[in-house]
């Protein structure tokens, strides 16, 4: 799934000493087409055995594996993946990101419960009301500079949360209880099981990584490393900069509510609760613990800060603690994420595009930063 | 519908100012620190909170005891203020040398810096619902504390239908006589201009010997210090607090900072101001419950009409 490092590059930048990261990359940069589908299948093998009993033994001895694998892991990855084309692509600060996951998710809850829809169109209308949600959050508010942007859709999150708290029609404080699971598809039963959602999840997380690959390959992708890169000159280089970034806003919320969806599917029961601004916090923690804009990086880091706190829960009540704790120390650590993407790493050697301003801004043509962005 | 306009209007007008002066003194924090970092430093709202602890731990300790008399009332008032000054401000500049002198030193991203920051809030609110309560005043940490009263809740004179309290009064003179200081020192003391200077811009300013990193300690110290004085407030005016206590209202804050224009000192009193009369006024008509809601709504509307806030930015630093 290491797809957005472009084939083309010839000739390996000379490296001293041994960087197993840095090599594979470039392996991989060069690795012809039955390697890379032979990686992509590991991978999904890898994955489809994942809830062996065994495993979970090791990994959640507390709570059962496969469940945790849905939520929080699944879900987590699936947030980020989403949150990642808003943040790590088009670099748009986004601190609500959970009000999408809450829109698709009582989209299904209240669809199903009173209507007794389908479950696979109503997918579809949850996305579709997601994304419009995020059109109509983008669009006044996307002509705002980042941190503007950061408070507003703060605010949005925090604004979807009380109105499902505070309307009855959908359950108010108390929230919807039996949520329908959906019809069987496939020959595949969703009911008390927890694999059939498992396979599910990990469809949508497949569908969504390469969804997300092949948009960041394409003009919509180039657009948008050049507005994260420098907003005005993309727009003077007649990138219609707004357009762009409303469509990044709409599909991670799609995305967000696409795992609306299946969230509420298996969770039976959902309250405004479980949707606070804790857990938007927590995926962006996700994506840039993990390396903003490099892919397998953020979802290293969303199955990291899903799976951390599960497997310590015989720490129960320390795991915030520890969580709060273990954040401050990998940024100070290691700012630049698990696994970064290479342009972000060098823009970061060269003090370039830092906080606080302490550096020129954009890196100058013959940088190492320029150089990557040229690969 | 207007009889209850006429009827609360005033009253509810003095509950804005009253918020609004509080939201005002904490959104001071998130504009200094914003002008000199351009960070949000979202665990400001914890700086706040280990305010209100402070303020509560003095008041349970010497236990005031009616009758109140004017002096005993300024001079709890002054104690609390002082003390949870210090107390936060020492805090604040703990947090800055923890959370971000490391990454600044690394150049990090400032969303790197964002991530550290909501790691600090979650392990200050943890580390005191879990330890820090329990230890200061032998309660569960996760429960609502509150505060024994040391200023009567009386009316003293009445505007229209609008009552005033002794409270108010305090939360509102104690609030604009501390802005009044900052105000002066940001704009004529020679820390001031250093801090102006960093705000506009940071190269410039160490080329004419300004310490950067100084003038950031200093900045997060007067930011927590103001956060600390609205913490002595807060407890005063409504005699509680607990852990979490500084989510909302510092989202609020930063709201108000946002809403006068960020960087901008004299911005953040005047959003202040505005977000707490339209939250309290609109909770006439809609009902308290709505009263979030709102706050947030205007704020989308004035960034769409001005989005450099209110009063602009440009007290510190042009549109960057």
């Amino acid at each position: 799934m290491k797809g957005e490092e472009v084939a083309t590059s010839n000739g390996k930048p000379a490296r001293s000493g041994f960087h197993p990261i840095d090599g594979m990359r470039d392996w991989w940069a060069d690795a012809p087409h039955w390697q890379r589908y032979a990686v992509y299948i590991a991978l999904i093998v890898f994955a489809l055995i994942l809830p062996a009993p065994w495993v979970g033994s090791f990994m959640s001895p507390d709570s059962d594996w496969t469940t945790v694998l849905i939520f929080p892991v699944g879900t987590y990855i699936l947030l980020a993946v989403g949150l990642n084309i808003v943040v790590g692509h088009a670099g748009l600060l986004d601190l609500g990101f959970v009000a999408f996951f809450a829109i698709g998710a009582y989209t299904w809850a209240s669809i199903g419960t009173s209507y007794g829809w389908s479950y696979w169109p109503t997918v579809v209308l949850g996305i579709f009301l997601a994304s419009i949600s995020g059109v109509i959050l983008g669009a006044p508010t996307l002509r705002l500079r980042g941190d503007y942007l950061a408070i507003v859709t703060l605010g949005f999150g925090e604004i979807v949360r009380i109105t499902a708290n505070n309307t009855d029609a959908i359950g108010g404080a108390r929230g919807i209880t039996n949520v329908p699971h959906p019809e069987p598809i496939f020959g595949v039963e969703f009911f008390l099981d927890p694999a059939p959602y498992y396979y599910l999840m990990l469809f949508a997380i497949v569908l969504v990584v390469t969804f997300s690959v092949r948009l960041n390959k394409s003009r919509v992708g180039r657009a948008w490393a050049a507005i994260r890169e420098d907003e005005d000159a993309a727009e003077l280089m007649g990138v219609p900069t707004f357009k762009f970034k409303l469509l990044a806003f709409a599909i991670g919320a799609m995305i967000g509510g696409f795992a609306g969806t299946i969230y509420a599917s298996k969770a039976v029961f959902i309250e405004p609760n479980n949707f606070p601004f804790i857990l938007s916090a927590t995926i962006l923690a996700a994506v840039v613990l993990g390396g903003s804009g490099n892919l397998p990086g953020v979802i290293l880091g969303a199955f990291v800060i899903a799976w951390l706190p599960e497997r310590f829960r015989f720490l129960s009540e320390y795991r915030i603690l520890i969580f709060g704790f273990v954040l401050v120390l990998m940024m100070a650590l290691r700012p630049e994420g698990l696994l970064p993407s290479r342009q972000r790493k060098a823009e970061l050697r060269e003090g370039t595009g830092g906080m606080g301003a302490m550096g020129a801004e954009v890196a100058g043509p013959d940088s190492e930063a320029s150089a990557e962005v040229a690969k | 519908m207007f009889q209850d306009l006429q009827s609360q209007f005033l009253g509810s007008t003095i509950g804005g100012l009253v918020a609004g002066s509080i939201y005002a003194l904490i959104a001071l924090g998130y504009t200094m620190v914003y002008g000199v970092l351009r960070l949000i430093n979202f665990a400001h709202s914890e700086i706040f909170m280990i305010g209100t602890m402070t303020s509560l731990f003095i008041l349970v300790t010497i236990a005031p005891t009616a009758p109140f008399t004017i002096f005993s009332m300024i001079g709890i008032l002054l104690l609390l203020i002082v003390a949870s000054a210090l107390v936060s401000g020492g805090s604040a500049i703990a947090l800055e040398q923890l959370a971000y002198r490391p990454l600044r030193k690394k150049g990090a991203t400032r969303l790197a810096a964002l991530i550290s920051a909501i790691g600090a809030s979650l392990f200050l609110q943890e580390a005191f619902g879990l330890k820090i309560i329990p230890w200061l005043f032998d309660k569960p940490g996760r429960v609502q504390q509150s505060a024994p009263r040391f200023v009567p809740h009386e009316e003293l004179f009445r505007i229209g239908n609008g009552v005033v309290r002794t409270d108010h009064v305090f939360v509102i003179v104690g609030a604009v006589i501390v802005m009044v200081v900052l105000d002066q020192l940001v704009s004529r003391t020679r820390i001031g201009r250093g801090i102006r200077a960093t705000a506009q811009d940071p190269e410039a300013a160490v080329l004419m010997g300004v310490s950067i990193d100084r003038i950031v300690r200093i900045t997060f110290l007067l930011g927590g210090a103001m956060a600390g004085v609205a913490a002595a407030l807060f407890v005063m005016e409504y005699e509680n607090t607990d852990y979490r206590i500084g989510f909302l209202l510092g989202i609020k804050a930063f709201t108000a900072a946002v809403l006068g224009g960020i960087g901008n000192l004299r911005g953040a009193l005047l959003g202040g101001i505005v977000l707490g009369l339209v939250e309290n006024w609109s909770s006439i008509f809609l009902g308290s419950a709505w009263k979030d809601v709102t706050a947030f709504v205007v704020l989308v509307l004035v960034l769409m009409l001005r989005p450099t806030g209110i009063l602009g930015e440009s007290l510190q630093r042009a549109r960057a």
